[in-house]
């Protein structure tokens, strides 16, 4: 076990949220295709909201702080910021697009100790990059800024979202990353807008070029491994947590909203209206996701995949239900394993059910569309509260 | 006579007490350290004011009972590890500010 590891352990015994997610602003340079954001500005926190929040969640016990957007850099008061944040001693990562980092700001950034920079790169072709953040130039502006923050001796991480506009280029893409030094992570994953909208999964890649990839060794390692066939939950696994999500760590959105994940739009409070600590401690909403284990989860339980799976609590609550299957992980372990889960079986079931209605019932005049699985309005309901949070 | 010897918390690294202990994360490799409460107890009086022998004597002395020449002499092979690994400073003279140190001098 990494000490690293070994100290999650301890921060859960002991209550503490050790690592937090902070956008800063949902505003943004790019207008990236597949993002989940609505990127205009209602009403972010001040830099005094965001200081007195940083002290809160110092002395909260909070380590790793992730800065994200949105774009930092918009922010004009980043560098007081970060500034304030490493005075309190949090391990810093960020996350950016790096258009707007020059070799002042790397310098800057190196000098302020940040541990990490997360640069989203989707492609090593200017065609393709550019046409996803719809910014002409944004590819070459990032990779120069790339180039600064490595010069720095900074680590540098670039991000690659596997979606339909880019799926052949991801190997190109960590060629560069190598070829620059910095490290490469991809994820095949586009989530659903933070409002619930599912038009944005339209882009995510199909299973048969899903299985491709995750049988690309230069990118997965041990292919034997990351494929091998699933296995059912134990004893063990069925009283295991699902995430961190809640348990170790949370998210802040620029508004104060607290949720468990970024990915997990669940409001759980403000902090401009509480503690930080107050809500981490008190929220019956979060007492109610620490309380899943996985012998809750009806479906997941029973499935073939239960010991393996990598089921994310946020997007199963984005499809509708915080303890039912996230279709999207399903889908990606089918891909791996080529074994349905429980979940795609039974909406395979359904769909040959709906099929032999059509068959036995005459023609219809008015072609009915399906219904989205999840709309704003169910989030609503739900107990999110999310969708009023961002839209207010 | 010995010189005296002054101790300040880097600036380029992270931490957090967890618990006893103290989690430390150096910036110059990534590294991550734990420190044991006594080592806890002088990271935290590191201000680059105070010399080692006065944190040794008000704090640890105190509150873990051990003999102050021992103690002092562990606490400056402490300092001096925690030096090495780029987490802590070490200076003759009081450190005022770290802020303005270049990479080399905070890790001389």
């Amino acid at each position: 076990m990494s000490l690293m590891h070994e100290m999650g352990e301890r921060a859960l015994r002991l209550g503490v949220p050790f690592s937090v997610h902070l956008d800063l602003t949902y505003r943004c340079n790019e207008q990236c295709v597949h993002c989940y954001l609505d990127h205009d500005d209602h009403g972010e926190m001040t830099t005094a909201e965001i200081k007195h929040l940083l002290k809160e969640m110092a002395d909260s016990g909070v380590f790793i702080l992730t800065l994200s957007g949105g774009e930092i850099f918009l922010r004009k008061d980043f560098f007081e910021i970060l500034e304030y944040a490493r005075d309190l001693t949090f391990c810093i990562k960020l996350k950016t697009n790096a258009v707007l980092i020059r070799e002042a700001q790397a310098a800057r950034l190196r000098d302020l100790g940040v541990q990490s920079i997360q640069v989203s790169i989707y492609s090593h072709r200017p065609e393709v990059h550019d046409a996803i953040t719809k910014v002409p130039g944004s590819l070459k502006r990032s990779l120069k800024a790339i180039r600064f923050l490595k010069s720095q001796g900074l680590r540098v991480v670039m991000a690659n979202v596997l979606m339909t506009e880019n799926m052949h280029d991801y190997r190109g893409t960590q060629a560069l990353a190598n070829e620059i030094g910095a490290e490469y992570t991809m994820d095949p994953t586009v989530t659903p807008m933070m409002d619930g909208g599912r038009t944005v999964l339209e882009l995510n890649v199909g299973e048969s070029d899903l299985r491709n990839v995750f049988r690309d060794e230069n990118l997965i390692g041990n292919v034997d491994e990351f494929c091998a066939p699933p296995r059912a939950a134990n004893e063990d696994d069925l009283n295991s947590l699902p995430c961190s999500a809640g348990h170790t760590s949370c998210y802040v959105s620029p508004y104060g909203e607290f949720y468990p994940c970024v990915q997990f739009p669940l409001s759980c409070g403000n902090v401009r209206e509480q503690r930080f600590i107050d809500i981490w401690r008190h929220s019956e909403r979060l007492k109610e996701v620490r309380s899943i284990r996985l012998r809750d989860l009806s479906s997941c339980s029973k499935c073939a995949h239960g010991g393996s799976c990598t089921r994310c609590p946020g997007l199963a609550f984005m499809e509708g239900n915080m303890r039912g299957p996230s279709t999207q992980d399903c889908e990606k372990s089918f891909a791996r394993t080529g074994i349905p889960s429980l979940n795609l079986l039974s909406k395979k079931q359904e769909q040959d059910k709906d099929k032999d209605k059509d068959q036995d019932s005459p023609p219809r005049l008015v072609q009915i569309q399906l219904v989205p699985a999840i709309t704003g309005r169910r989030l609503a309901e739900m107990g999110g509260g999310a969708v009023s949070a961002i839209a207010s | 006579m010995k010189k005296k010897l002054y101790v300040a918390r880097s600036p380029r690294i992270a931490a957090r007490k967890l618990g006893e202990e103290t989690l430390v994360m150096s910036a110059q490799g990534s590294t991550l350290f734990t420190l044991n409460p006594t080592a806890t107890v002088l990271w935290q009086a590191a201000d680059g004011i105070t010399a080692l022998d006065a944190i040794v004597e008000r704090h640890i002395c105190s509150e873990f009972e051990v003999e102050a020449e021992q103690a002092i002499r562990d606490a400056e092979a402490l300092a001096e590890d925690l030096a090495r690994h780029g987490i802590l400073l070490i200076s003759e003279k009081p450190i005022s500010s770290t802020r303005n140190l270049t990479v080399q001098e905070q890790y001389r």
